[in-house]
């Protein structure tokens, strides 16, 4: 049963990854909108290398949360459209398991094409060279929760009218922890602190995440198509 | 015990028992407000420091309290009907959001009129008052949520999942946003005189205590009149509504 269920998860991940791949616009888009985002900040609030180094951080941060939020959509709304969200709720695998896959893909798509993009826009915002580390590793601990965190606020609003706005009024004030610290640990760094602290705290944060959303996700989905 | 919440969880029967106990609960809760508005606003003395402006925590407090307290009841309710599907828990869900809301509202209002005289300003990113502002969203978004589902059972249950998972985050918020105050800035503008400060004198604290009961009563008004509201519409179509409405 083990094997079948394994089995069962590399299929969902590797539909959804091949998915993605059929359609690389949708993978795009968000990381674009994450990079006219940074790049609006400094044409709103100043040019200035002095503000933009202590905006950097949270600018950085808030931006990957809003890509993110609109790439949520994405994670069920065309399974449930052609009903083959029906057939994974169906499936006899634990369905949190199936979730957590799907939500593995988002990242996969999401969360870590950001991580890999954010170097170039910290250059912009003139972040501190030993800031660097930290803000890819802040961001690789907790772009993970804000794709487990969204996947429920996506699986409750599945098929709702303005599903979008409607969703980013669930997730956003739940994303607040994670914006708190994972900002806080490239602050920390960049000003010559010890980013241990808050990188801790997001690790946490993942940690019981990966343990209890997935269950959550499961319970949305199944509500959402009862 | 089973008996008795067997009766008086069916919506008819509970109707009824709203019916007479709404009176009797406004009538408690306008003389509780009296009292407490009395000691508060004439008899409590006015602070050292603040003036006549320390007045304005006897509706502050109390409705910074009874916003914790009713997104607690929500999500218990919440929990209750996801549980045993009690249609009466899930009617008290969404019955209580608008009224936490309205009391998260008021303690921000009245809180920023407190903070305008006292720190200056109408507004510090201090930890408890944006952890207010994001219970207020919470609330906002639960709202949201009901609002855009059609379907009772489902917006009760999608309702019931969101509450629960945000209670599960408020305590993390909180310490989130704390953690983040006292790292950026020093605590200075929460260690002005609020009930965590110790020894409050008792001419503030019984005006105070009275207020909070007196708040949580009229909560308990107000949401079982929302909640005959309630029950009236979703049973609109039978005998009994028709009965009732028709005496």
């Amino acid at each position: 049963m083990s094997s079948g269920l394994f089995t069962a998860v590399a299929c969902a991940l590797r539909r959804d990854l091949t998915l993605a791949a059929r359609k690389p616009a949708d993978v795009a888009t968000p990381l674009v909108f994450f990079a006219i985002v940074v790049s609006l900040f400094p044409l709103g609030v100043s040019p200035e290398p002095a503000i933009l180094r202590g905006l950097g951080p949270g600018v950085l941060w808030v931006a990957a949360l809003l890509a993110t939020l609109l790439s949520l959509n994405r994670l069920f709304s065309a399974d449930y459209a052609d009903g083959s969200l029906e057939l994974l709720v169906l499936s006899p695998q634990p369905l949190a398991v199936l979730a957590a896959a799907k939500t593995l893909a988002h990242w996969l798509t999401t969360g870590l094409p950001l991580i890999l993009l954010s170097p170039v826009l910290a250059v912009q915002l003139y972040l501190p060279e030993a800031a660097y580390g930290t803000l890819l590793l802040a961001l690789l601990l907790g772009t993970p929760v804000l794709s487990l965190i969204g996947a429920v606020g996506a699986a409750l609003t599945l098929g709702l009218r303005g599903g979008g706005v409607l969703l980013s009024l669930l997730v956003l004030p739940l994303y607040t922890p994670i914006l708190i610290f994972g900002a806080g640990a490239v602050t920390a760094a960049a000003s010559g602190f010890s980013p241990e602290a808050h990188l801790s705290l997001l690790g946490a944060f993942l940690v019981v995440a990966l343990a209890f959303v997935p269950w959550a996700t499961a319970a949305a989905l199944r509500i959402s198509l009862d | 015990m089973f008996d008795f919440l067997h009766k008086y969880a069916s919506p008819r029967n509970f109707y009824d028992f709203a019916g007479i106990l709404i009176p009797w609960l406004a009538g408690v809760t306008v003389v509780l407000l009296a009292i407490g508005l009395y000691q508060g606003l004439f008899l409590a003395p006015p602070d050292y420091q603040q003036g006549q402006s320390v007045r304005i925590m006897f509706i502050h407090v109390p409705a910074a309290w009874m916003s914790m307290f009713v997104y607690m009841v929500l999500a218990g309710a919440g929990a209750v009907g996801l549980i045993w599907h009690l249609k009466l828990a899930e009617m008290t869900a969404a019955a209580a959001a608008p009224i936490g809301a309205s009391f998260t509202f008021l303690a921000l209002v009245t809180g920023s009129l407190w903070g305008k005289p006292m720190w200056g300003t109408w507004w510090a990113w201090d930890a408890r008052l944006t952890s207010e502002l994001i219970l207020l969203f919470l609330y906002l978004g639960f709202m949201a949520l009901q609002a855009a589902i059609d379907d009772p059972k489902r917006a009760a249950r999608a309702g019931a999942l969101l509450a629960l998972i945000g209670v599960v985050n408020i305590p993390v918020i909180h310490f989130s946003v704390q953690w983040w105050n006292t790292l950026h800035q020093p605590a200075s503008v929460s260690s002005i005189a609020k009930i965590g400060a110790p020894a409050i004198h008792p001419s503030l604290l019984w005006p105070l205590l009275i207020m909070a009961i007196a708040f949580t009563v009229f909560f308990a008004v107000v949401l079982l009149m929302r909640l005959r509201a309630e029950i009236l519409h979703r049973e609109r179509y039978t005998h009994w509504v028709a009965e009732r409405i028709k005496s």
